[in-house]
């Protein structure tokens, strides 16, 4: 009944929207309005065009200042602390554009809008001002250029060798982080390799793998550069640290890797925020299925006492899935494997 | 003309002369018509239809973001099973996010907004008859229709339509396992596009031969008004890069049903290690994006070219630097197609390619900015009349402009690592592609509606749905770039299981409700447009005082749109308000002998030319 009810309000507003649009339209036709070239709200126009420009500008700064509590805290990397700063120069730069276009765009309806008496101006081109726009924005994007080239060699540059190592692999729907241990080498792994126990896939033949640790959380070491070493098992995943300003993607078959240096613990980045519950986090940016959004992988950050403290708590994977580990190394440490060629060719041989 | 007769009077010998009128079957006339002009509403209408349910899949997954905690029952009797327990399910919100970039990109913004335009205007406008080849044209759009028909019904199969994103990046892509729109959902997506790019080559060609070849006499290539330079350029574009995604989207199909392993390379799925390597995933985004960033321009140089004319119309000027106009056409053109890597600066790509991408990226807003400033020198001392057309091109600089200038820092590689794949991205692309040219198509349809059906749209309600879709886009797109900047990734279902992301609400709430009233302020559009089809006031033959080749027809041109010669051209379409003429208009098909006292110094000698042409026999 309700829904009825609804429905015929609905009907009868449109009906009474549909009469006062006819009334318009044979009050004008009447009027004889529509005979001139322009009808009253020409100028009308003009006037909106600037109104909504100060609308736009007030805006835009007005939420800027709302908005700010919101953004992320600053950058606890040292690369990300140079890209927001060109971020905020380079947005500068653009709102000085913005600004000046869109004010002439707004102003030129309001002051030339059309009046009978007068023709507009006959001036179908000019080089010298043509040439003058051409050549101050290529000037103002090489200077963003090269600032903007000279942060990504940097970035992207040969990790220090006194990087830490971390791999991070990505899997619907969640992350999995892997140290290398103690010998700092991380073991080989094959995606044939992967089941419910292994997840990395790892070759335990591999003794690099036999001391690897596979905990719940990421740690980072303050002050120290840090090599992720980024792997997905299934579809292309995205490793995105937003407080760490660090993206790159995940992509199975093809391993990549980014390096940045952190710089503020997570103990820091509490009292700066005022909150003591904050928590660096890991999130996924690539889409990849149903849980796409609830990748999330806490992140600490630790001064260097407490992360040799940390490494030192952890239990290697191989410890913790002894049994696993022995049936695996049965079937596939070199011995075993010798024994069955040495079959195979017993068998070839009869 | 190659019209078929399907009524063939025995006792009449035809003379087959084809200005004439020959009476056609309703079939023929409305439905397989080879009539340009029929095939250019044709597509406006699917394009329009195409558009309604691509922007009402956005109104839906608005309401989730919005408000993450609405109960959505009430939604049940339209999506079913999708709404669980109130809830919209996690993976047909991606099918619908999938869904809305896919039709809006290629089904509204090519086909609709290309499809309607190229194929109206280049005959009317440089003087032809109609397209080069009828036949073709009609393939084109029964191609489109089918690849319509196929993307329709994907919407409503069971596993759902494809939900990958509309770039359907593998393995996601290819693996049924890996998400319920990658099984039935992806197939019919690759055989809707794979028909999709026919129809778009069939077009595309025919719109370069038509305006090389069919131009009519004195039409020059410089005396071509832009609107016709951007739909060629467009369509060569169309040309060269469709074929490459016809390719990418071959090596999926290979993979998903054959078992090859171009994209797909050591993968372990739903408990078993698959059988392919080798394969690369970036190597389809390297295909994808050769085809995907030009056709960003694809969708955008139409509108940039309605707009130019629609400009100058409406300031009564010339347009500021015709030539410059075209070589920025011809710059972004070519640029286009060396730029695609800056959308992969993230993707394990070579850096050092990254930083060769971030240059020629950098180095297209010149020719854009180039633009920019010639439509504001255009309305500079202009006489503006503001049609609602003129309001929609005026609202498609600003959003070319407000969008454009964010695209300086996405192609700055070192800014792109923290802001790829997140709200800015998707603020930027909305404004500078996806508003700008839908304002660029809705301006074109406000300006040539009287030449399509011979009535005018009421203008009042032209004024009020300019204004509430200009500042509601504004409001809808522009606050993006906030949440962008605190980082939010773009196609989550919620944000709030991240600490860092759980913000903001109230600014997703308030974009929401600014994307319901936009979306329905098009309805009033909608009314319009179908009321004045049938109710409109009466057109007269050249409503807005235009230059252009097509305001020298009928008011409804019929077959072969002109009744008796095709006018010859005698000067550019921009002779606005020149010194000593008459009027402030001067149309393209009146010679310079006709107007000494305007007429320029190069022009004088012109004019004895042309006196000499008229004066021989032949010509008239």
């Amino acid at each position: 009944m309700t829904t009825f009810l609804i429905l015929t309000g609905v009907l009868l507003l449109l009906a009474i929207l549909f009469m006062l649009f006819r009334t318009q339209v044979l009050i004008n036709v009447l009027k004889g309005s529509y005979n001139q070239r322009v009808d009253k709200s020409n100028k009308v126009h003009g006037y909106l065009f600037v109104a909504f420009m100060f609308f736009i500008f007030l805006g835009m700064f007005g939420y800027h200042q709302v908005a700010k509590k919101y953004y992320l805290p600053e950058s606890a990397s040292i690369h990300g602390v140079e890209t927001d700063n060109l971020f905020w120069i380079s947005m500068g730069i653009i709102l000085v554009a913005f600004i000046f276009t869109n004010v002439l765009l707004f102003i030129f309806p309001l002051k030339y809008h059309y009046r009978e008496d007068r023709k507009a101006y006959f001036y179908p081109d000019n080089h010298t001002l043509e040439r003058v726009w051409t050549i101050i924005p290529a000037i103002v994007l090489v200077v963003l250029l090269f600032s903007g080239l000279k942060i990504w060699t940097s970035i992207t540059q040969e990790a220090p060798v006194n990087s830490n190592i971390v791999e991070v692999l990505g899997k619907q729907f969640a992350w999995q982080v892997r140290y290398p241990g103690s010998d700092g080498k991380l073991g080989q792994q094959s995606f044939k390799r992967i089941d419910a126990i292994n997840e990395f896939g790892i070759k335990v033949e591999d003794k690099n793998s036999h001391d690897d640790f596979i905990p719940r959380e990421l740690h980072f070491q303050k002050g120290t550069p840090v090599l992720l070493k980024i792997r997905a098992r299934d579809v292309l995943h995205s490793v995105f640290l937003p407080h760490f300003r660090v993206k790159m993607d995940a992509v199975p078959g093809m391993p990549t890797s980014f390096w940045f240096t952190p710089t503020i613990s997570t103990a820091e980045m509490r009292e700066k925020t005022g909150n003591a519950e904050f928590n660096y986090e890991l999130a996924c940016t690539e889409v990849c299925g149903r849980g796409h959004f609830a990748m999330r992988f806490i992140v600490v950050v630790d001064e260097p006492e407490e992360y040799v403290k940390w490494l030192a708590s952890q239990k290697s994977w191989k410890s913790q899935n002894e049994d696993y580990f022995a049936e695996s190394m049965k079937k596939y440490s070199p011995s075993a494997k010798s024994e069955i060629t040495n079959q195979n060719k017993e068998l070839s041989s009869l | 003309m190659a019209t078929v007769d399907l009524q063939i009077h025995s006792h009449e010998v035809h003379a087959h002369d084809h200005h004439e009128h020959h009476e056609q079957s309703f079939i023929r006339k409305y439905i397989f018509s080879e009539d340009h002009k029929i095939i250019a509403k044709q597509f406006l209408i699917s394009g329009m239809f195409w558009a309604i349910l691509g922007g009402g899949m956005s109104m839906l997954f608005r309401l989730q973001l919005g408000f993450p905690d609405a109960n959505l029952d009430w939604l049940k009797p339209l999506l079913g099973e999708w709404i669980e327990n109130g809830k919209m399910n996690p993976e047909f919100y991606l099918a619908l996010v999938t869904m809305h970039g896919t039709i809006m990109v290629f089904f509204v913004l090519t086909a609709g907004l290309s499809g309607t335009f190229s194929n109206f205007l280049i005959p009317l406008q440089i003087g032809a008859r109609d397209m080069a080849s009828g036949f073709l044209n009609m393939l084109s759009y029964w191609f489109f229709f089918a690849s319509s028909v196929i993307m329709f019904v994907s919407i409503f199969i069971e596993t759902g339509p494809a939900s990958g994103g509309w770039v359907i990046y593998p393995p996601l892509s290819a693996l049924p396992q890996a998400m319920s729109g990658s099984g039935l959902g992806m197939t019919l997506w690759l055989c809707s596009m794979s028909l999709f790019i026919v129809s778009s080559l069939l077009g595309s060609i025919n719109y370069i031969t038509t305006v090389i070849n069919l131009r009519t006499k004195g039409m020059s290539f410089l005396r071509l008004p832009l609107t016709i330079w951007a739909f060629l350029i467009t369509a060569i574009i169309g040309v060269l890069s469709f074929p490459v995604l016809f390719s990418a989207a071959l090596l999926l199909i290979f993979d998903r049903s054959f078992g090859t392993s171009f994209y797909l390379s050591e993968i372990y799925i739903a408990g078993e290690a698959l059988h392919n390597v080798g394969g690369s995933p970036v190597l389809f985004q390297h295909l994808f994006w050769f085809l995907g960033h030009p056709e960003v321009y694809i969708v955008l140089l139409p509108a940039l070219g309605i707009t130019s004319e629609i400009i100058a119309t409406n300031s009564r000027k010339p347009i500021f630097g015709y030539k410059a106009m075209i070589g920025s056409i011809l710059g972004i053109a070519f640029l286009s197609f060396i730029v695609w890597a800056h959308h992969m600066f993230v993707t394990g790509m070579n850096p050092f390619l990254g930083s060769i991408f971030m240059l020629l990226t950098l180095v297209i807003a010149v020719p854009s900015a180039v633009k920019a400033f010639n439509y504001i020198a255009t309305l500079w001392r202009g006489n503006i009349v503001f049609t609602p057309a003129m309001l929609f091109s005026i609202g498609l600089v600003s959003y070319f402009i407000s969008g454009g200038l964010t695209g300086l820092i996405l192609g700055n590689a070192a800014l792109d690592i923290q802001l790829h794949d997140t709200y800015f991205v998707v603020a930027h692309f909305h404004l500078v592609m996806g508003t700008a040219s839908f304002f660029g198509m809705v301006a074109g349809i406000y300006h040539w509606f009287p030449k399509m059906f011979g009535r005018m749209m009421d203008a009042r309600l032209g004024y009020i749905h300019f204004w509430f879709t200009f500042i509601g886009a504004y409001l809808v797109f522009f606050p993006m770039h906030y949440i962008g900047i605190a980082g939010f990734p773009r196609r989550y279902y919620s944000h709030t299981g991240f600490d860092a992301f759980s913000t903001f609400t109230d600014l997703n709430q308030f974009i929401s409700v600014a994307a319901f009233l936009t979306f329905a302020v098009q309805f009033l559009f909608l009314f319009n447009f179908i009321y004045s089809i049938f109710k409109g006031r009466k057109a007269s033959s050249n409503p807005w005082y235009s230059n252009t080749l097509e305001w020298t027809t009928p008011v409804n041109p019929g077959h072969g749109n002109w009744p008796g010669e095709v006018p010859t051209v005698y000067r550019w379409p921009y002779d606005y308000s020149k010194v000593g003429a008459d009027d402030d208009f001067i149309p393209q098909n009146v010679p310079l002998s006709a107007t000494l006292s305007s007429n320029l110094e190069h022009e004088k000698d012109l004019q004895k030319v042309e006196q000499i042409d008229i004066s021989s026999p032949n010509a008239q």
